[in-house]
């Protein structure tokens, strides 16, 4: 090809390109992980209940039976036309579960969303230009963690009503700051490198320098962010129902019916129990999801 | 383009300073810290100018003024006569390439290969993608990389090949100036004279105009044919190589040469004189800025800053070259007593 290279002396470590690519390592920790491999597996299921709920659905869970009230699960000594029960007003508890879950579901990834986008504008925007966007940015995120969640939500949806996309979009304005505090860090860390500063020299516009260089390199944070602050939408969303200022009636929500339930709670433990043990399973699943990711990406970063 | 040198120069510095506000504490006042502090510097076509000093010393601040990633506080960077800062930042990337110390660093661990050399093709718009596709391939083999790396990532790399992969980033838009920033200091010793070779091989074939950033006085020796030494965000003295390594002037440059590690046996580590550790920049010492460290200081040292003395293949600053100056010997310096 040209002189340089025939001047060369020829590099016998050049021949030797090992190892395998990033991606085919990253799929061996995710598989090697245990934990990860649980989370996803209970999570997926539980998607899937939600995507399919009226095929799996054994009733309607609005159809209202005053003749089969509290019907006991079956390993308590119901029948299997009600597998786990009825509620107060004789619906399905079965069906009333699997609706749930896309309630819980829904508000987890909707408002994670929101969060997200708002969180991680914030703190890229912050880690990346410093100065004084970095000065307001941080102001911003110690007002928002100076102001507790579950009241201004209380105090939102007691002026606005109860409902599905009020709780939505209150959660998805009031969970950004954890994004923000994890994006301005891992921006700043990302910010210094070298490769940053080539991109630059090259011509890159500011925009591209953010998407294409800074961005990849803390989108794994960003999951693992994403999937903590899904668990934590969900377990407010689940509050703020049990406290009668979310989801609202007939609605199914797995915090509602624990909240229905608790009047009976000393004669009746299983109407509170199964749907906080199906919230803490989701919440549970999700948390390891994102235990998982983290434990599997960060490898990757100290390379 | 003729591939000898001419007086033309290609890239300048006029006067330029850099001070950056380092504040100390939350309430503390701030306090300039002066990164470079009005150098002047130019830069011939095709000839290697070695930038040589301590770590801190403003070196890389440099470097990221001549790329446009900083701008200077004051003074201005022309290249061919042209102020930039007034020019597009893309059209100065087309003339102006770094390759920077640290291969572990430099390349997007996110990217493959091809993604990351036809980057500035990409971002100015060269070519469709097969043009592009070629030119990676055509840059891979210049640069003496094999071509089914371009499906591989950083991290499947060793040093060397990563080092490899920056040069042929730098290279691939065919820029006029290529900015060294110590390109081999990151690298194992076996490494670096391949990469040292490979960037004297190119300069030859691209009449290529290297500024090469080291701290490595043997790495410049090889490589440069001017030499500027630079002592806290100043240039102490500015040379030919061999001036500069057989008649060195400045006492700071002696003693960086004397600081050169040999392999000979028995010789042990060197002993630079050099005394206390690098001073702090944010509050350099009067006079001249060496005379702390200096073993031929004098009286006024510590009071006047010494002006830029011209020698034959260059300048100087220091007391005993200015002729001025009742102590000035005009002979070369031989250390007395030490």
């Amino acid at each position: 090809m040209s002189d340089a290279t025939t001047n060369m002396t020829p590099d016998p470590m050049l021949e030797a390109i090992v190892g395998p690519t990033p991606g085919q390592m990253l799929r061996k920790r995710i598989f090697g992980h245990q934990g990860l491999m649980i989370g996803v597996v209970v999570l997926g299921i539980l998607v899937l209940v939600a995507i399919f709920a009226p095929l799996l659905a054994p009733h309607d869970p609005y159809a209202q039976s005053l003749m089969a009230r509290m019907k006991p699960p079956v390993f308590l000594g119901g029948t299997w036309e009600h597998p786990l029960g009825t509620d107060h007003l004789g619906r399905d508890y079965l069906s009333r579960l699997i609706y749930g879950a896309r309630v819980s579901l829904l508000i987890g990834l909707v408002a994670a969303t929101i969060s997200g986008v708002i969180g991680t504008a914030m703190g890229v925007a912050a880690g990346y230009f410093g100065g004084k966007v970095d000065a307001v940015v941080t102001y911003l995120i110690n007002v928002r963690l100076a102001m507790p969640v579950v009241l201004v939500a209380l105090a939102v949806v007691a002026i606005l009503g109860g409902s599905l996309q009020v709780v939505i979009v209150v959660l998805g304005l009031l969970l950004w700051d954890r994004f923000a505090v994890v994006m301005r860090s891992s921006t700043l860390q990302v910010r210094g490198r070298e490769y940053v500063a080539a991109a630059k020299a090259v011509g890159c516009s500011t925009p591209r320098v953010l998407m294409s260089e800074i961005m990849p390199n803390i989108a794994n944070n960003l999951i693992v962010v994403m999937t903590l602050e899904m668990a934590h939408a969900i377990l407010l969303e689940a509050a703020l129902s049990f406290l009668g200022l979310g989801v609202q009636p007939p609605t199914p929500s797995w915090g509602l019916m624990v909240s229905e339930g608790k009047n009976m709670m000393l004669f009746e433990p299983w109407m509170v129990l199964i749907p906080g043990a199906v919230l803490f399973v989701l919440v549970l699943a999700i948390n390891l999801m994102g235990d998982g990711l983290r434990d599997v990406t960060a490898p990757e970063n100290r390379s | 383009m003729s591939t000898t040198e001419t007086n033309h120069p290609v890239l300048e510095l006029r006067n330029v300073s850099k001070t950056y506000t380092v504040k100390q504490g939350m309430f503390g006042k701030p306090k300039p810290l002066k990164a470079i502090n009005d150098v002047s510097l130019s830069l011939n076509r095709g000839e290697v100018l070695g930038l040589v000093g301590e770590s801190g010393c403003g070196k890389s601040t440099l470097a990221k003024i001549l790329l446009g990633l900083e701008d200077p506080t004051k003074g201005e960077v022309r290249v061919d006569g042209e102020v930039i800062g007034a020019t597009d930042r893309r059209t100065l990337a087309r003339r102006i390439q770094p390759i920077f110390q640290d291969p572990y660093s430099s390349l997007n661990p996110r990217k493959s290969i091809e993604d990351i050399i036809s980057l500035p093709l990409r971002v100015h718009n060269i070519g469709d993608s097969n043009s592009q596709d070629k030119a990676v391939r055509d840059i891979l083999d210049i640069v003496g990389l094999p071509q089914r790396v371009m499906r591989t990532y950083p991290s499947q790399m060793s040093g060397g090949q990563r080092q490899r992969v920056a040069i042929a980033r730098a290279l691939i838009m065919k820029p006029e100036i290529v900015i060294c920033d110590e390109p081999t200091s990151a690298l194992d010793v076996s490494v670096q004279s391949q990469i040292l070779n490979l960037l004297n091989d190119l300069r030859a074939e691209f009449n290529l105009t290297y500024l090469f950033i080291s701290h490595d006085l043997a790495v410049v020796e090889h490589l440069a044919t001017r030499v500027a030494v630079m002592y806290l965000g100043r240039i102490v003295e500015e040379s030919s190589v061999g001036g500069l390594f057989d008649t060195s002037g400045h006492p700071y440059t002696q003693a960086l040469l004397k600081s050169v590690l040999t392999p000979e046996a028995g010789k042990g580590v060197p002993d630079t004189e050099l005394g206390m550790e690098y001073p702090n920049p944010i509050a350099p010492p009067s006079g001249c800025h060496f005379h702390p460290r200096c073993p031929m200081a004098m009286t006024h040292c510590a009071s006047i800053p010494p002006r830029p003395v011209p020698t034959p293949e260059g300048h100087v600053e220091c007391h005993l070259f200015d002729s001025e100056n009742d102590h000035n010997t005009g002979a070369p310096l031989v250390r007395e007593g030490v």
